[in-house]
Protein backbone atom coordinates (compact mmCIF):
# COMPACT_ATOMS: atom_id res chain seq x y z
CA UNK A 1 0.00 0.00 0.00
CA UNK A 2 1.94 2.96 -1.27
CA UNK A 3 -0.14 5.40 1.15
CA UNK A 4 0.10 3.12 3.95
CA UNK A 5 0.60 5.10 6.90
CA UNK A 6 2.05 4.81 10.93
CA UNK A 7 -0.44 6.29 13.34
CA UNK A 8 0.40 6.55 17.29
CA UNK A 9 -2.89 7.19 19.82
CA UNK A 10 -1.75 7.75 23.28
CA UNK A 11 -5.06 7.38 25.80
CA UNK A 12 -5.46 8.56 28.82
CA UNK A 13 -9.40 8.04 29.99
CA UNK A 14 -10.47 4.44 31.44
CA UNK A 15 -13.25 2.77 30.10
CA UNK A 16 -17.09 3.38 30.69
CA UNK A 17 -16.40 7.19 32.17
CA UNK A 18 -17.11 9.18 29.42
CA UNK A 19 -17.30 9.06 25.48
CA UNK A 20 -13.09 10.19 24.54
CA UNK A 21 -12.40 6.07 24.78
CA UNK A 22 -15.45 5.42 22.42
CA UNK A 23 -14.36 8.14 20.35
CA UNK A 24 -10.66 7.14 20.38
CA UNK A 25 -11.55 3.44 19.34
CA UNK A 26 -13.73 4.32 16.54
CA UNK A 27 -10.88 6.56 15.14
CA UNK A 28 -8.71 3.01 15.99
CA UNK A 29 -10.79 1.29 13.82
CA UNK A 30 -11.34 3.29 10.99
CA UNK A 31 -6.79 2.99 10.56
CA UNK A 32 -7.34 -0.40 11.19
CA UNK A 33 -9.77 -0.49 7.98
CA UNK A 34 -7.49 1.59 5.90
CA UNK A 35 -4.44 -1.03 6.70
CA UNK A 36 -2.35 0.81 8.57
CA UNK A 37 0.02 0.33 11.12
CA UNK A 38 -1.24 1.75 14.49
CA UNK A 39 0.46 2.48 17.83
CA UNK A 40 -0.91 2.85 20.75
CA UNK A 41 0.26 3.63 24.33
CA UNK A 42 -2.51 3.63 26.66
CA UNK A 43 -1.42 5.21 29.65
CA UNK A 44 -3.04 5.97 33.22
CA UNK A 45 -7.32 4.80 33.45
CA UNK A 46 -6.75 3.84 29.72
CA UNK A 47 -4.91 0.45 30.68
CA UNK A 48 -8.36 -1.08 31.90
CA UNK A 49 -9.35 -0.93 27.93
CA UNK A 50 -7.56 -4.09 27.18
CA UNK A 51 -8.19 -5.44 31.09
CA UNK A 52 -8.86 -8.86 30.55
CA UNK A 53 -10.84 -9.93 33.98
CA UNK A 54 -13.77 -7.78 32.65
CA UNK A 55 -16.80 -9.57 32.32
CA UNK A 56 -20.67 -8.90 30.89
CA UNK A 57 -23.62 -8.43 33.62
CA UNK A 58 -27.53 -8.62 32.91
CA UNK A 59 -29.55 -5.96 33.22
CA UNK A 60 -32.52 -5.41 35.09
CA UNK A 61 -33.61 -2.42 34.00
CA UNK A 62 -33.35 -3.99 30.26
CA UNK A 63 -35.17 -7.06 31.11
CA UNK A 64 -32.12 -8.78 29.78
CA UNK A 65 -30.18 -11.52 30.75
CA UNK A 66 -26.74 -11.70 30.55
CA UNK A 67 -26.57 -13.11 26.45
CA UNK A 68 -29.41 -10.70 25.76
CA UNK A 69 -27.74 -7.74 27.18
CA UNK A 70 -24.82 -8.54 25.42
CA UNK A 71 -23.05 -5.74 27.64
CA UNK A 72 -19.81 -4.13 25.58
CA UNK A 73 -17.02 -4.77 27.26
CA UNK A 74 -13.52 -3.38 25.67
CA UNK A 75 -11.67 -5.57 26.12
CA UNK A 76 -13.28 -7.12 23.20
CA UNK A 77 -13.15 -4.27 21.23
CA UNK A 78 -9.39 -3.98 21.32
CA UNK A 79 -9.36 -7.49 19.93
CA UNK A 80 -11.51 -6.92 17.37
CA UNK A 81 -9.80 -3.96 16.28
CA UNK A 82 -6.48 -5.64 16.44
CA UNK A 83 -8.27 -8.47 14.26
CA UNK A 84 -9.72 -6.10 11.84
CA UNK A 85 -6.02 -4.59 11.12
CA UNK A 86 -4.52 -7.92 10.70
CA UNK A 87 -7.09 -8.76 8.50
CA UNK A 88 -6.11 -5.40 6.39
CA UNK A 89 -2.55 -5.82 6.27
CA UNK A 90 -1.92 -3.58 9.14
CA UNK A 91 -1.59 -4.20 12.85
CA UNK A 92 -1.92 -2.88 15.93
CA UNK A 93 1.28 -2.61 18.62
CA UNK A 94 -0.63 -1.74 22.27
CA UNK A 95 1.42 -0.95 24.94
CA UNK A 96 0.27 -0.78 28.37
CA UNK A 97 1.69 1.78 30.89
CA UNK A 98 3.19 -0.70 33.13
CA UNK A 99 3.55 1.61 36.33
CA UNK A 100 0.14 2.58 35.49
CA UNK A 101 -0.67 -1.33 35.39
CA UNK A 102 0.90 -2.08 38.98
CA UNK A 103 -0.84 1.26 40.72
CA UNK A 104 -4.13 0.10 39.58
CA UNK A 105 -3.72 -3.80 39.56
CA UNK A 106 -4.57 -3.91 35.75
CA UNK A 107 -2.19 -6.59 34.88
CA UNK A 108 -4.15 -9.48 33.17
CA UNK A 109 -4.64 -8.02 29.90
CA UNK A 110 -6.21 -9.48 26.13
CA UNK A 111 -3.88 -11.36 24.26
CA UNK A 112 -1.82 -8.62 22.18
CA UNK A 113 -1.26 -6.19 24.76
CA UNK A 114 2.16 -5.67 25.65
CA UNK A 115 3.83 -4.07 29.56
CA UNK A 116 6.06 -0.90 28.56
CA UNK A 117 6.98 2.73 29.28
CA UNK A 118 6.78 6.14 28.17
CA UNK A 119 9.96 5.22 26.51
CA UNK A 120 8.20 3.08 23.89
CA UNK A 121 5.40 6.17 23.03
CA UNK A 122 8.50 8.17 22.12
CA UNK A 123 9.58 5.19 19.84
CA UNK A 124 6.22 5.16 18.79
CA UNK A 125 5.75 8.58 17.84
CA UNK A 126 9.01 8.87 16.31
CA UNK A 127 8.38 6.69 13.76
CA UNK A 128 5.05 7.60 13.17
CA UNK A 129 3.68 9.54 10.46
CA UNK A 130 1.03 11.57 13.16
CA UNK A 131 0.67 11.14 16.76
CA UNK A 132 -3.09 12.07 18.27
CA UNK A 133 -2.98 12.22 21.77
CA UNK A 134 -6.46 12.19 23.61
CA UNK A 135 -6.00 12.69 26.93
CA UNK A 136 -8.62 13.03 30.31
CA UNK A 137 -10.41 16.39 30.25
CA UNK A 138 -11.92 17.83 33.16
CA UNK B 1 -36.18 9.06 53.24
CA UNK B 2 -37.36 10.69 50.13
CA UNK B 3 -34.68 11.08 47.39
CA UNK B 4 -34.50 13.49 44.45
CA UNK B 5 -32.01 11.60 41.57
CA UNK B 6 -30.93 14.99 39.53
CA UNK B 7 -28.90 13.73 36.07
CA UNK B 8 -27.32 16.80 34.81
CA UNK B 9 -24.34 14.81 32.40
CA UNK B 10 -25.72 13.76 29.79
CA UNK B 11 -24.24 10.61 27.19
CA UNK B 12 -21.63 9.81 29.73
CA UNK B 13 -20.16 6.73 27.94
CA UNK B 14 -23.43 5.74 27.07
CA UNK B 15 -22.59 3.89 24.33
CA UNK B 16 -20.04 1.34 26.55
CA UNK B 17 -22.29 1.31 29.42
CA UNK B 18 -25.69 0.61 27.44
CA UNK B 19 -27.43 3.03 29.76
CA UNK B 20 -27.20 5.93 32.22
CA UNK B 21 -25.55 4.76 35.12
CA UNK B 22 -27.67 7.64 37.30
CA UNK B 23 -31.02 6.40 35.69
CA UNK B 24 -29.80 3.02 36.33
CA UNK B 25 -29.44 3.40 39.95
CA UNK B 26 -32.65 5.35 40.10
CA UNK B 27 -34.10 2.33 38.70
CA UNK B 28 -32.59 -0.30 40.73
CA UNK B 29 -33.13 1.62 44.23
CA UNK B 30 -36.55 2.07 43.52
CA UNK B 31 -36.60 -1.34 42.85
CA UNK B 32 -35.27 -2.03 46.21
CA UNK B 33 -38.02 -0.24 47.72
CA UNK B 34 -36.60 3.33 48.06
CA UNK B 35 -38.91 6.23 47.25
CA UNK B 36 -36.70 7.64 44.76
CA UNK B 37 -37.81 10.89 41.76
CA UNK B 38 -35.19 11.82 39.00
CA UNK B 39 -34.87 15.16 38.07
CA UNK B 40 -33.57 15.73 34.44
CA UNK B 41 -31.52 19.03 33.89
CA UNK B 42 -28.97 20.42 31.60
CA UNK B 43 -27.61 18.25 28.59
CA UNK B 44 -29.56 15.05 30.09
CA UNK B 45 -32.73 16.70 29.40
CA UNK B 46 -32.07 15.17 25.48
CA UNK B 47 -32.88 11.79 27.31
CA UNK B 48 -36.33 12.33 27.33
CA UNK B 49 -36.67 12.78 23.47
CA UNK B 50 -38.41 10.10 21.56
CA UNK B 51 -36.67 9.85 18.48
CA UNK B 52 -32.80 8.91 19.29
CA UNK B 53 -31.16 6.45 17.98
CA UNK B 54 -27.81 5.07 18.99
CA UNK B 55 -27.65 2.23 16.95
CA UNK B 56 -24.43 1.65 14.36
CA UNK B 57 -21.59 0.84 16.75
CA UNK B 58 -19.03 -1.16 15.46
CA UNK B 59 -15.13 -1.96 15.60
CA UNK B 60 -13.89 -4.48 13.08
CA UNK B 61 -16.12 -7.52 13.53
CA UNK B 62 -17.79 -6.39 16.60
CA UNK B 63 -21.08 -5.02 16.90
CA UNK B 64 -23.26 -3.56 19.02
CA UNK B 65 -26.58 -5.87 19.29
CA UNK B 66 -27.89 -3.71 22.56
CA UNK B 67 -27.43 0.24 21.91
CA UNK B 68 -28.67 2.80 24.59
CA UNK B 69 -32.00 3.13 24.60
CA UNK B 70 -32.27 6.12 26.90
CA UNK B 71 -35.95 7.06 26.21
CA UNK B 72 -37.35 4.17 27.31
CA UNK B 73 -35.12 3.89 29.88
CA UNK B 74 -36.36 7.32 31.51
CA UNK B 75 -39.97 6.26 30.52
CA UNK B 76 -39.16 2.86 32.57
CA UNK B 77 -38.67 5.34 36.03
CA UNK B 78 -41.98 6.53 35.47
CA UNK B 79 -43.77 3.40 34.31
CA UNK B 80 -42.08 2.05 37.70
CA UNK B 81 -43.95 4.83 40.01
CA UNK B 82 -41.06 7.54 39.88
CA UNK B 83 -42.09 11.42 38.98
CA UNK B 84 -39.44 12.42 36.46
CA UNK B 85 -39.41 16.28 36.36
CA UNK B 86 -37.32 17.58 33.51
CA UNK B 87 -36.34 21.70 33.40
CA UNK B 88 -38.29 23.19 30.42
CA UNK B 89 -35.25 26.17 29.79
CA UNK B 90 -33.04 23.67 29.33
CA UNK B 91 -35.25 21.56 27.08
CA UNK B 92 -35.84 25.53 25.25
CA UNK B 93 -32.01 26.19 25.11
CA UNK B 94 -31.45 23.03 23.17
CA UNK B 95 -34.03 23.91 20.63
CA UNK B 96 -36.26 20.49 22.04
CA UNK B 97 -39.51 22.56 23.26
CA UNK B 98 -41.26 21.20 19.89
CA UNK B 99 -39.25 17.91 19.63
CA UNK B 100 -41.57 15.08 20.61
CA UNK B 101 -40.29 14.00 24.16
CA UNK B 102 -41.53 10.84 26.07
CA UNK B 103 -44.99 10.92 27.94
CA UNK B 104 -45.87 11.18 32.14
CA UNK B 105 -42.94 13.94 32.35
CA UNK B 106 -43.32 17.09 34.90
CA UNK B 107 -42.03 19.87 33.48
CA UNK B 108 -40.32 22.04 36.09
CA UNK B 109 -39.11 25.32 35.86
CA UNK B 110 -35.69 27.13 36.82
CA UNK B 111 -37.10 28.96 39.58
CA UNK B 112 -39.48 26.03 41.05
CA UNK B 113 -36.40 24.01 41.47
CA UNK B 114 -36.02 25.34 44.84
CA UNK B 115 -39.20 24.20 45.81
CA UNK B 116 -39.13 21.10 44.27
CA UNK B 117 -36.09 20.28 46.17
CA UNK B 118 -37.49 21.09 49.73
CA UNK B 119 -39.79 18.31 49.10
CA UNK B 120 -37.00 15.68 49.18
CA UNK B 121 -34.78 14.68 52.42
CA UNK B 122 -32.04 14.30 50.28
CA UNK B 123 -31.14 15.75 46.96
CA UNK B 124 -28.01 13.59 45.03
CA UNK B 125 -26.57 15.72 41.80
CA UNK B 126 -25.13 13.51 39.32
Amino acid sequence: MADKKTLTFALMDPPYENARSTTALRLINIAAKRGYDINVFAYEGSVFLAFAMQKPHPNAMHGRNVEEENHVLTKELVSSLMQEAMRNGGKIDWVNCGLCVDERGAVEAVEGVRRGSPADFLKMAASSDNTLVIGTRG
Amino acid sequence: MKALNIIETGYRATLEEQDDPGVWLAYTLKAAGADVDVLLRGNAVNYAVKDQDAGGLQYGAWRQTQPPRLAENIASLTSKGMAVFIVSEDLQERGLGGVPLIESLTPVTRNGIARLLGNYDQVWHW
